[in-house]
């Protein structure tokens, strides 16, 4: 029963994007709307259920194959699902946040004319996202990553006209197949090992393979497990855009905005995360690989806040926030705290896509008008939008009692608590993280809502109810959805049938009793006040005192220079990398195939031939003296020849 | 005898549209098309008359021929032929039902060439007499030239010659190694070939000899440069047929006779063949990203996508110290259904050019520009066949490049990381090329006014795309039926 239901959660989607596809724009925009909005809704409940059932009835959880894809000799692979409780409180999240844009989305393509194509587009991406979170092996895994990676190549180039959509939608694809390519070299490396692409198999060969040695040089070797970690991992640093891969999150906010909340912020970004916990078995065993994420989550971290901080545009401010909560996540999985990890996971879904679509509620009532620069004073003009940014800005902050406060404050826990090689660095850098996290936040805050309301924003108003409700409905969990949860995901046995991980005592050094009570403890560390000081002074600079960060620019201008160039890593990639590939192209091309092969070569000897067919000809002179020299030549060499032999044959 | 028909049927029906003139060149048209669908329906009856379970020839039909060399008129089909022909089959009435888009010169010739080809094509595929086998080859190269020759553009007589040449030259040393195998043993039955106690150094001169006409047809590095002359000069359905079948003839050819007559050859030279491979792979593949002109992209995309095909044939040759059967299993199915794959992706990708070419009469990607604007039905096929081209899952493409990766690296870890940089430059020089021609700003006016697909174009694409999506969702049914074949290939590259 359950498994028909999972299959249904898993189809479902894809019908409705399917059917809006291919019919949505000959029978119009409440049929669009209507059937992909009812598909996430009937996927959304089912998936509640789900989860409610095997929560009570923990036997219910199944492991099991839909359909063989091939197979070759011995090995076998197939399609099928893992149906647990991390599956099934990652369905819950995506088909969420899924319904939840849908909605959203009715009233902010309503004018645009690809509409049906955007909403067939993004249950397609449903699809594609539950496809990966539900797999049983690493071949859908790896279905659902390149799918997910697909629908953000096409919703990023949307507007497929615009000159910078579709590079930064190429610039994408590229990058996350680099990903792609280290985590496919990963599992063709434990399918060498194991025989398998089942995770079940391959989770239980994981001791097997730790003993194991991946020979680089005849002399030089490193252990196979830890290899395949980090090659897996090098998969997650393209999708959740991890340094030095995280360079296409920003320019993908050149994407509609509600897909900006949904697959840039809330579910496929987090999709590296999601693998990092599935993968527990396999990375527990090897601390050197635990190691090297764990100093990229960092550096993630740290350094793409940062850069959070120069921004003007509305969107790539938050898509910054993005990419450093990502870091956190990272390092929340480098310190074996996954549970830790996913609840960050969970809470940033729903207060990052609630500040992405505020974020385009404050676009959509500004006529598309994105510059931070020009806007100010908005909260009279647009209360919802204020109040409800205001809630996902403390809980991005991790303010008490938000539900960021908590799924933050766990993880930066587990780091102090954690033993891992570089987890003293780590920990310096979410501290300084949580600084430069309620600075750019409340930065973003104080210019778009307080100060003067500019002239021209005069007449601005609320937009419409369905922009306006998701607003609504997605504070509720942004404010309270740690409360209940946070002792039974993080601290309790929640994750323990699918993720291996150390027990709470070893990771937090604390018994968790309740919420409340880890509430009053987390008082006493220091996260809190660092994140109130960088609200004062956020509050200092942009509303006391605004020609201060001015003043900063100045005077630190290579500083404030990187920050703005984003420490050169598109100017590497795009003016280096890029450019010397195509003209090594360039140059094997003209220099190898043509000069070479074809005009030294191929016609080289067809010139070789003529030429020598020239010299024939002279040969050829008609004058039967001529002729007659060449009998006589050509009879003496013969007959030379036969004697040579004679005498050879003779001695 | 039904092996028999699928060959004779579309040549005499050649002659027939020859003999009927230009004058009736409409009801040319209807009698290839007609033929070529029941054609295909007769290979897809034998697909369902075929016995996937066992591993020998089915089929089989054995008339004498030229007594005085023991030469017979000897056909049968096996598991690896099988889905060959099927391609063959499948993709011949799409060349001719698409052959009407623009008006072209003596029609009928052009259909007759093609119906021709399709016969002599089948004709490779279930010869298992060698010198048959030979026959067919290098007839098979007639129709092409004129297709080429007749049909093609500017340039066309330089790429006829140089195609020609190139693949003639190539099977003049296969003819020799034929004959040799012949006085060794007898027999032109390329089975009997098989059980030839050679030596190494033998079966080394036999496997070069081969080596010669089949690595021209594949192509491989060094001897690739005719292809993107050709297909650049090739009429669309010229490129299709060439780029989807005529090349799949090498890689059938390793597998028909390199590999089973010569395996300890091959494995000596196993070193050569992969590193050939991977200069296709990733030198071809950043040759590609230079293009400019959209059929040399694919052209040279395709030689990328072959040396996925010569790698599947020989990796495993350097798994450790013994060969293991599973291994060879895993490279050898993924060569196929890389074949399989290529075959249909290019012929999409092709069409595809020559729907815009149709309109537009320049394949510089310059010239194009924001195609989506005014074809958007268009657009999404080719979006959806480049990302089958950039080996997406879910598509045929991903099945061959994904199981071979796997069997290399079961062979040698570095050998597939090499290979697997195809994720990222086979997804810059597609991708690259669909942002600039089918993304952007509308270019010119000419792409203004550009009518969507037509009824022709739609259906023969369509059926591409769905064929492409139903082996990337499902191939084991593919694979089942290749199983026994490439379980009994594998006993004579082991020697047991």
């Amino acid at each position: 029963m359950l498994y028909q239901l999972s299959v249904l959660v898993l189809v479902v989607p894809l019908i409705g994007g399917i059917l809006a596809g291919f019919l949505g724009k000959t029978t119009g925009k409440t049929f669009t709307n209507t059937v992909t909005i009812f598909s996430v809704l009937a996927s959304f409940l089912i998936s509640s259920y789900i989860l409610y059932t095997i929560l009570n009835q923990p036997d219910l959880i199944f492991n099991q194959n839909i359909y063989r894809w091939l197979e070759i000799g011995s090995y076998s692979f197939n399609i099928g699902l893992l149906i647990d409780n991390l599956t099934a409180s990652m369905m819950v999240v995506v088909t969420f946040i899924s319904l939840m844009v849908h909605i959203y989305s009715i009233g902010y393509m309503h004018d645009d004319p690809g509409y049906h194509r955007f909403f067939s587009y993004i249950s397609l991406f449903t699809f594609a996202m539950l496809s990966l979170v539900m797999a049983n092996n690493f071949l859908q895994l790896f279905f659902g990553w390149e799918a997910v990676g697909v629908m953000s190549y096409l919703l990023i180039g949307f507007w497929f006209t615009k000159e910078s959509a579709i590079k930064a939608n190429f610039k994408a694809f590229i990058i996350n197949r680099v990903g792609d390519m280290f985590l496919l070299l990963g599992i063709a490396l434990l399918f060498s090992l194991s025989g398998s692409l089942d995770y079940s198999t391959v989770f239980s060969s994981g001791p097997m393979i730790n003993n194991q040695l991946f020979f680089i040089t005849e002399n030089l070797s490193v252990s196979a497990l830890t290899l395949a970690c980090i090659l897996l991992f090098g998969g997650a640093m393209g999708k959740s855009a991890q340094m030095p891969l995280h360079v296409w999150l920003p320019d993908s906010m050149e994407g509609p905005t509600p897909i900006s909340a949904l697959i840039h912020a809330a579910t496929m970004v987090t999709a590296g995360v999601f693998m990092l916990a599935r993968m527990s078995p396999l990375f527990e065993l090897s601390e050197s690989a635990l190691s090297f994420v764990l100093i990229i989550g960092s550096i993630t971290a740290i350094t793409t806040g940062l850069l959070g901080l120069v921004q003007f545009d509305i969107k790539r401010v938050i898509a910054y926030s993005t990419l450093s909560q990502l870091g956190y996540m990272v390092v929340a999985a480098g310190v074996s705290a996954y549970s830790a990890s996913l609840f960050h996971l969970m809470t940033h879904a729903f207060f990052k896509a609630l500040l992405f679509l505020a974020a385009g509620s404050v676009i959509v009532a500004l006529h598309h008008e994105q510059d931070i620069r020009n806007m100010g004073g908005l909260r009279k003009r647009l209360p919802v939008t204020y109040t409800t940014s205001l809630i996902g800005t403390l809980a991005l902050i991790g303010f008490p009692g938000f539900s960021g406060f908590f799924s933050k404050d766990a993880l930066i826990e587990a780091v102090a608590h954690s033993t891992v090689y570089a987890h003293e660095f780590a920990y310096y850098c979410v501290l300084i993280g949580v600084f430069v996290t309620s600075l750019y936040s409340f930065r973003l805050l104080f210019i778009v809502f307080h100060g003067p309301l500019s002239e021209h924003n005069n007449n601005v108003q609320e937009p419409q109810l369905s922009i306006v409700l998701p607003l609504i409905l997605l504070s509720i969990p942004s404010v309270f959805v740690a409360w209940p949860t946070v002792g039974p995901m993080v601290f309790d046995s929640f994750f323990s049938n699918s993720i291996v991980q150390p027990t709470s005592i070893e990771l937090f050094g604390y018994e968790f009793t309740d919420s409340l009570h880890f509430l009053t403890h987390a008082l006493s560390g220091p996260v809190t006040y660092i994140a109130i000081s960088g609200i004062g002074v956020a509050y200092l600079f942009y509303i006391k005192q605004p020609e201060i960060p001015n003043k900063l620019a100045l005077t630190f201008k290579p500083i404030y220079k990187l920050l703005r160039e984003k420490y050169y890593f598109d100017y590497l990639y795009e003016n280096i990398l890029a450019k010397f590939f195509s003209s090594l192209g360039n140059s094997l091309w003209n220099l190898g195939d043509i000069k070479f092969i074809d005009n030294y070569i191929v016609n080289g000897t067809a010139r070789k031939i003529e030429s020598l067919s020239n010299k024939a000809q002279l040969l050829q002179s008609g004058y039967i003296y001529h002729y007659a020299l060449m009998m006589m030549l050509g009879l003496s060499v013969f007959l030379g020849w036969v004697i040579i032999n004679k005498i050879g044959m003779a001695s | 005898m039904i092996v028999d028909q699928i060959i004779w049927l579309p040549i005499l029906t050649a002659l027939i549209i020859v003999a009927l003139g230009e004058k009736r060149s409409e009801l040319s048209y209807k009698i290839s098309l007609f033929i070529s669908i029941l054609v295909f329906g007769l290979s897809v009856y034998v697909l369902y008359l075929f016995d996937p379970t066992t591993s020998g020839f089915q089929f089989v039909l054995k008339t004498q021929w030229i007594e005085r060399f023991n030469i017979n008129y000897h056909l049968g089909i096996d598991g690896i032929s099988l889905p060959l022909i099927l391609l063959t089959t499948f993709l011949t009435p799409i060349v001719i039902y698409t052959a009407k888009t623009t008006s072209k010169n003596k029609l009928h010739q052009y259909l007759a060439s093609f119906l021709l080809l399709e016969g002599l094509m089948v004709g490779v595929f279930s010869a298992m007499d060698a010198f048959l086998f030979y026959v067919f080859w290098e007839a098979m190269l007639i129709p092409m030239f004129l297709i080429i020759g007749v049909w093609g553009g500017k340039n066309r007589i330089y790429a006829t010659v140089k195609f020609f040449l190139y693949t003639f030259l190539g099977s003049v040393f296969m003819l020799i190694a034929i004959i040799y195998l012949y006085l060794k043993s007898g027999s032109y039955l390329i089975t009997d070939f098989y059980y030839l106690p050679l030596q190494v150094n033998q079966q080394i001169v036999i496997f070069m000899a081969f080596l010669f006409a089949f690595a021209v047809k594949i192509p491989m590095w060094p001897v690739h440069t005719w292809l993107p002359d050709a297909h650049v000069e090739a009429p669309t359905g010229g490129s299709v047929i060439l780029a989807a079948v005529l090349l799949k003839m090498g890689g059938y050819g390793l597998l028909r006779f390199s590999l089973p007559i010569s395996p300890e050859g091959s494995m000596t030279l196993a070193p050569l063949m992969i590193t050939l491979s991977l200069i296709a792979i990733i030198y071809i593949g950043l040759v590609a990203i230079a293009q400019t002109d959209m059929k040399k992209l694919i052209a040279y995309s395709s030689i990328s996508h072959m040396g996925f095909v010569t790698l599947g044939c020989f990796v495993f040759f350097i798994e450790g110290n013994a060969l293991n059967p599973a291994t060879i299993n895993l490279a050898i199915n993924g060569a196929m259904i890389q074949m399989i794959s290529h075959g249909l992706i290019s012929a999409a990708l092709f069409l595809s050019i020559g729907v815009m070419y149709d309109r537009l009469h320049t394949r510089e990607i310059n010239d194009y520009g924001g195609i989506v604007t005014t074809m958007p039905k268009f657009a999404t096929l080719m979006v959806f066949f480049a990302l089958a081209n950039a080996a997406l899952p879910g598509t045929s493409g991903f099945v061959g490049e994904l199981t071979v990766i796997l069997a290399a690296f079961k062979a040698n870890g570095f050998i597939a990381s090499l290979s697997a940089l195809t994720l990222i430059i086979g997804a810059a020089y597609t991708l690259w090329m669909i942002k600039r021609v089918i993304f952007g700003p509308v270019k010119n006016e000419k792409i203004n006014q550009l009518n969507d697909m037509n009824k022709l174009e739609s259906i023969s694409l369509g059926l591409l795309a769905l064929s492409i999506l139903i082996l990337g969702v499902w191939p084991k049914p593919l694979i089942d039926l290749m199983n026994e074949s490439i379980n009994l290939l594998t006993l004579f590259i082991t020697g047991t």
